[in-house]
């Protein structure tokens, strides 16, 4: 068992949504139920060979990368398939497995128009490739593949199932993203020429082996590795998105379809974050000191300007993807601090970002399909119509308001403590300024977030939803797919350790590289 | 017997699952089994309590000694696996670190201090560092549990008739369940992050239970602005328990752990002060001081139970008792008793004066008894300013009780009369309803501080404490005592006479409460009456008992270890005096205007009227003519005034200002900033394409021959460049 | 070797196949003129592999070469001529100028 989880377990995971989706494409897409029952069983086989890689971690040594295969793929340019988990890409791969099974439960008699099931689950199957390759990826070359596999279905989504201004949105998301990875791969090309050259089969090669390059980069000189880390910066703080990047998030949000966002914002803009902590840092640590308080001051922008933002919308959707902005400014936060605290803070909240942001679109969805609009002075009353998910609403409201005790908390405070000490020279009294301005962000974001829930959640239904007969509480397939984030979120929040344990060894080895080879 | 104190977890952990149940088979079970499964619940705690608080008394008089302490105190501070030191070291250091040895007594004499009982687990891990979540109970703690539960259960029992029939009465149920569970975690925490889990989480209760009829929007808005203003105070909070963390060592958030390194001696004073004045910040929000008390009479749109047990009694005081438990990063950190740098004592001090003048223009029952609370918590709070923590901790335990009384009592009173709580609307109730009159007045007595109630001792260790401070430092603190005790008696005595004497105003017609409401309000003045005596003074004009019989409560609940040296004043005897008659002579002036109608009432009446006009008058914070001439007429009018204007428009003003400021700039900054400039560059480039795209386009005719025209032109030019340039 | 003589031979076949192909309308005269592009580059092909190979009279790789652009070529044609047929079909016309479709 063990043998065949570290020769194919990865790769079984990784690859066989795609096989799922092949299976759906040569049926008829008139056999709904077919399709969605195999796009299920795939996402939920995936699961649990995701499990059964995780079961078989070797959590004591987190630190180290687990499972991994390294085969040579492109030997002309010397990229090779190395696929691996560690601790910190173990948690983003336990959200992707959670969600994508919940989006499909969810959608299962709700696919927004035009309808088609199949052409729509096939696309959250290749989504699901394209994350999971996103977070095992060892070589720069593969993760970019992966990272831009992720970009047409998303496209597509948005674009064929979306709202009214569906095709500006999906464009905008589109050409900003691919705008994004365009630096991205200039970025890795430049990393890769100018990088050491390490022995292959007994030729020198350069290599985009994220394994090897905080050794290999060593050498190359600041100016350029500047210039390499503010491309990456742009490639992933786009993704992030980070402030002043982020103008695409609002409108791809608003116009997708549920699912669509819920994925979005729970693993989409992960990826960002991610390349972060996996691909610049490491390798290019001493450009990111130089970058770290330029990063930490655009995150805090983020986190205010993002709340602010929120207190001027008026569509609950909108508001609810500019609280995206405004709470990736903590994550982002975190990890320009450049220390162990910040980046489990940063980890912690992606994951916390994830469910409870994935869990307020899924209710903003469903209240949309109830309402037929989200326009916030016209709803009201919730609690009244709809108890349970008012309910459901209001807590979603306070995890994602950093309440202690639930996840989200764990995603703010230790970037905000973290904020205090920086690692590596960073400047500490600049630093100090931007903890107290992340701390008042807190309280903005409760006023934004309760704000709205006075308004939706709270008082009576407005004439006009009176005697709605399409306001029904939550229906079945909503609560299997929410239940799991709900508790999800308790949990985490009062046992953190449950993530912390896990990618402490490996944001430990990170920082030590950092610390070791960078200022 | 049953040794609790390892195993008090127990306690908020029966609460948390009490709220489950609720929230998930409360509907289904109906109201009975709802309150049945609360009321259960809490009574197991209480006794549960009441097992910790003999198993805390067991352990002050026979402390462990030796080794068995010296294991305490490794596992008490939280050091032990992190320093990398052995442990004997540890011990070493944790027992010299500790500091005084304090508590030699007379009876059960002990030259050891007696160290809290932790117990912990791991919570999480960050960098190698292990942190830990656990339990920690000494005297403090356990009069928290005892205190808490109490009050809590009392409310339960209450609240099944005083909220019969409320549409949300399973919710309702589920709340309080939550709110006492989220309290016994928090009095219990044994490090400042799990505190501020406790503190939120209280916090979060208290907005759902002031919204609780959220139908209203000014229920809602209330909630709000009572989880946004504390919000604004826990930046403080939040900010402090890093700061405290970083400076002692960054290791641990060990309240034990903190309180010894602020009194190390070693420590950095500058990051303590900075750490504690941010503390403080979260102090003044949840403790109502000034200038953030302005959410706790607005949360009066709660249910009363809610306001007897959250803000009156229990979640209120989560800052004193934060500062309680903090004191010895307090006390070093803002120099108490030794510099002139006044803060905690002055702005506790402040606060009493403003609570109690606001008080005097409400016509609203609760919301007298609100700013009441106000003025109290700043007594507590004043009290550990001036270092006399005992008599603060004191005052916050007697306070529940008669406070609690007083809210029940004034819930009981609006059972009875429609609920209004407008006093303009009662009146003569004292025949209609005796026991809630009886225990109204016993309540209002102590509160006032008239021998020998509750209030009485603990008001008068306060003004001891500020007289005797510090060489008389407090001199500033003991007038505003003194005024306090004046102002309180006259307001209450307000209240009480406007509610229960005269003729009956309203149109309801009032009888007595059935025994539900009654009962706790029997209790709770019984309370009221005997739980003075449990810090009765050595020396009570010469009257000496026994000393097994004297300052129990100091005895047991103050701390003897990671606890500054602190002086404790002995009973005044003028003080006590002096206190007394000012209380009575509240009560005889207030007596003298409200009930008798004597006084300079005309003057000022005809006064007010030429120069403030109808308009001031129409305005819902002021009296009617009648009340408003009376009170113009006493000299704390225009005072009270003046400070509920500065109240309402500059510091409300100020918050509402400060929102309205911020939405109009969010409006400009996304209007502007976002949708032209930022997001008009990321158009501008999209439109920039598609006009080359449609230029372009025109070159693109679809004839083949021309295709191969150009590029044949092309092959020429390019093999002319080759030929002839290159 | 007369190599410029097949040069020259070349390049005037190879600017009547050009003329065809920019300046007829009918489809199969297009085709013809691009068989004619392609005979011209034959011959240079053929031209220089003797050319340089003169020493080596076994090494015919010029001509494998054309030889391979005769098949292509022969593809290219039967691919063109369907092409074309089918344009008749639909349209009644073989004047390229009628096929425009891709106009931008």
């Amino acid at each position: 068992m063990k043998d065949f989880l570290n020769s194919w377990g990865i790769s079984l995971m990784v690859f066989l949504p795609l096989v799922g989706a092949l299976a759906m494409l040569v049926v008829p897409k008139a056999k709904e139920q077919f399709h969605k029952v195999v796009a299920l069983a795939a996402s939920l086989v995936v699961g649990f060979i995701g499990i059964l890689l995780m079961t078989n971690f070797d959590y004591d040594a987190s630190g180290r990368l687990q499972f991994v295969v390294d085969m040579a793929w492109i030997p002309i340019i010397n990229s090779r398939y190395i696929v691996g988990i560690d601790g910190i890409s173990l948690p983003m791969i336990a959200l992707t497995l959670l969600i994508v099974p919940l989006c499909i439960i969810y959608s299962w008699n709700r696919f927004p128009e035009p309808k088609n099931p199949k052409a729509f689950l096939i696309l959250i199957l290749i989504l699901e490739t394209g994350m999971l390759g996103s977070f095992v990826a060892q070589d720069l070359i593969l993760f970019f593949v992966f990272f831009e596999v992720v970009l047409l279905p998303m496209y597509f989504m948005i674009g064929v199932w979306g709202g009214e201004k569906r095709q500006y949105a999906s464009l905008k998301f589109f050409l900003y993203t691919l705008f994004g990875s365009a630096l991205m791969i200039v970025a890795f090309l430049a990393l890769y020429f100018l990088s050491d050259k390490v022995s292959v089969d007994g030729q020198m090669m350069h290599s985009f082996d994220v394994r090897l390059l905080p050794e290999l980069a060593t050498g190359i000189s600041t100016g350029a590795a500047l210039w390499i880390f503010g491309g990456m910066f742009i490639g992933f703080g786009i993704k992030v998105p980070m402030f002043p990047f982020h103008t695409w998030l609002p409108d791809a949000h608003t116009q997708a379809p549920t699912v669509g966002s819920v994925i979005l914002a729970a693993v989409l803009l992960k990826l960002g974050t991610y390349g972060f902590i996996r691909i610049a840092i490491p390798i290019l640590p001493g450009a990111a000191e130089k970058w770290a308080p330029f990063i930490g001051l655009l995150a805090v922008i983020g986190i205010i300007y993002g709340a602010l933002c929120c207190l001027a919308q008026t569509d609950m959707k909108r508001l609810i993807a500019f609280s995206s902005v405004s709470h990736m400014g903590f994550v982002m936060l975190g990890i320009a601090t450049l220390t162990t605290f910040g980046f489990q803070a940063a980890i912690f909240g992606m994951v916390a970002h994830g469910l409870i942001t994935g869990m307020l679109f899924f209710v903003a969805g469903s209240a949309k399909d109830r309402y037929h609009t989200l326009d916030i002075s016209r709803l009201g009353g919730m609690l009244k119509s709809m108890p349970r998910m008012g309910w459901i609403l209001g807590f979603s409201v306070m995890a994602s308001l950093g309440l202690p005790g639930l996840a989200g908390f764990w995603g703010e405070f230790p970037a905000i403590l973290a904020a205090y000490e920086p690692g590596l020279g960073l400047n500490v009294a600049f630093f100090r300024v931007l903890m107290v301005i992340a701390a008042i962000g807190t309280v903005l974001s409760a006023a934004y977030l309760l704000w709205m829930y006075q308004r939706v959640g709270f008082g009576v239904p407005s004439k006009e939803f009176e005697e709605d007969p399409h306001l029904h509480d939550v229906t079945f397939s909503e609560w299997l797919a929410w239940t799991p984030i709900l508790i999800l979120i308790v949990v985490l929040g009062f046992v953190p350790n449950i993530i912390f344990k896990v990618t402490d060894g490996a944001v430990s080895r990170t920082i030590s590289i950092v610390n070791g080879l960078g200022g | 017997m049953l040794n609790m104190i390892d195993k008090v977890w127990i306690i908020p952990a029966l609460m948390a699952v009490s709220f489950l149940v609720i929230l998930f088979f409360g509907k289904r079970w109906g109201t009975k089994v709802t309150a049945g499964i609360g009321i259960a619940s809490v009574s197991i705690c209480l006794i549960l309590s009441v097992v910790v608080a003999g198993n805390w008394i067991n352990r002050v008089n026979n402390p462990p000694t030796g080794t068995a302490l010296a294991a305490e105190i490794v596992q008490a501070n939280g050091l032990t696996p992190q320093t990398g030191q052995t442990i004997s070291e540890e011990v070493n250091a944790a027992t010299k670190d500790s500091g005084e040895t304090v508590a030699t007594d007379s009876y059960g004499a002990s030259d050891e201090s007696v160290p809290p009982v932790v117990r912990t687990v791991t919570w999480f891990q960050i960098g190698g560092l292990q942190f830990e979540m656990g339990t920690l109970v000494d005297g403090l703690a356990a009069m928290m549990l005892i205190t808490v539960c109490i009050i809590s259960l009392l409310v339960h029992i209450y609240s099944t008739e005083y909220l019969r029939g409320d549409v949300r009465f399973t919710h309702y149920y589920a709340f309080l369940s939550l709110f006492t569970a989220s309290m016994l975690f928090y009095v219990l925490s044994s490090n400042t992050l799990q505190m501020l889990m406790g503190w939120e989480l209280v916090g979060v209760c208290s907005f759902g239970l002031i919204g609780h009829w959220w139908e209203e929007k000014k229920n809602t808005d209330a909630a709000l602005k009572a989880f946004l203003t504390n919000r604004v105070g826990d930046i403080g909070l939040i900010l402090g328990v890093i700061i405290t963390f970083f400076a002692a060592g960054g290791s641990s958030f060990n309240v034990l752990h903190l309180n010894e390194y602020a009194l190390s001696g070693n420590a950095n004073t500058t990051l303590l002060l900075v750490g504690a004045l941010c503390l403080f910040g979260g102090v003044t929000s949840k403790s109502g001081q000034f200038p953030l008390h302005t959410w706790l009479p607005d949360a009066m749109a709660g249910p009363t139970p809610v306001s007897a047990l959250i803000h009156a009694a229990t979640m209120v005081v989560a800052g004193v008792y934060l500062i309680a438990r903090l004191y010895g990063v307090f006390f070093s950190g803002l120099a108490i008793g030794s510099s002139t740098f006044h803060y905690v004592a002055f702005i506790g001090g402040f606060t009493t004066i403003i609570g109690g003048l606001l008080a005097f223009v409400q016509t609203d029952l609760k919301k007298v008894l609100a700013y009441s609370t106000i003025s109290q918590l700043g007594y507590m709070v004043m009290a550990l300013g001036v270092g006399a923590w005992t008599a603060g901790v004191f005052h916050l335990f007697t306070h529940a009780f008669f406070k609690a009384c007083l809210f029940l009592g004034a819930g009981s009173v609006a059972h009875a009369c429609h609920h209004t709580f407008d006093m303009r609307e009662m009146g003569g109730l004292r025949k209609k309803m005796p026991v809630t009159h009886a225990t109204f007045l016993i309540a209002t007595l102590a509160l006032a501080g008239i021998f020998p109630l509750a209030g009485f001792w603990s008001k008068d260790e306060i003004l001891a404490g500020s007289a005797n401070g510090q060489e008389n430092a407090y001199t500033i603190m003991l007038i505003f005592g003194l005024i306090t005790a004046f102002l309180t008696a006259a307001y209450m005595g307000r209240a009480y006479w406007m509610t229960f004497w005269g003729k009956y105003r309203g149109h309801a017609h009032p009888h007595e409460s059935p025994r539900v409401i009654t009962v706790p309000l029997i209790i709770l003045a019984g309370c009221a009456v005997v739980l003075g005596f449990t810090n009765f003074p050595k020396s009570f004009f010469g009257f000496k008992l026994p000393g097994s019989f004297t300052t129990r409560f100091e005895h047991f609940v103050e701390p003897t270890f990671a606890f500054p040296p602190i002086a404790h004043a002995p009973f005044t005897p003028w003080l006590a005096i002096a206190s007394t008659i000012l209380a009575a002579g509240g009560l005889f002036v207030a007596y003298q205007y409200y009930e008798k109608n004597r006084g300079p009432h005309g003057l000022t009446s005809r006064s007010k009227i030429a120069h403030a006009g109808y308009t001031f008058l129409e305005n819902k914070y002021y009296l009617d003519n009648l009340y408003t001439g009376v009170i113009a007429g006493s000299t704390t009018g225009p005072l009270a005034r003046a400070a509920n204007w500065s109240n309402q428009n500059i510091i409300d003003g100020a918050v509402n200002g400060i929102g309205n400021g911020a939405r109009k700039i969010a409006g400009v900054v996304y209007a502007v900033a976002d949708q032209i400039i930022i997001d008009g560059a990321v158009n501008g480039s999209g439109q920039g394409s598609e006009g080359a795209g449609q230029l372009l386009r025109k070159i693109q005719t679809g004839k083949v021959q021309q295709y191969a025209s150009i590029l044949f032109a092309g092959a020429v030019v390019l093999a002319g460049v080759l030929v002839f340039v290159v | 070797m007369f190599l410029n003589q097949f040069l020259l031979l070349a390049a005037i076949l190879f600017c009547i196949g050009v003329y065809g192909v920019l300046a007829r309308k009918n489809g199969v005269l297009v085709l013809m003129s691009i068989e004619l592009i392609l005979n011209a580059v034959n011959i240079n092909l053929v031209a220089f592999g003797a050319y340089w190979h003169v020493n080596d009279l076994a090494n015919v790789s010029g001509q494998v070469f054309a030889l391979f652009v005769i098949a292509v070529a022969a593809a290219e044609v039967g691919v063109g001529l369907a092409l074309v047929l089918l344009i008749y079909r639909n349209r009644q016309s073989i004047n390229i100028d009628d096929v425009d479709m891709l106009k931008g």
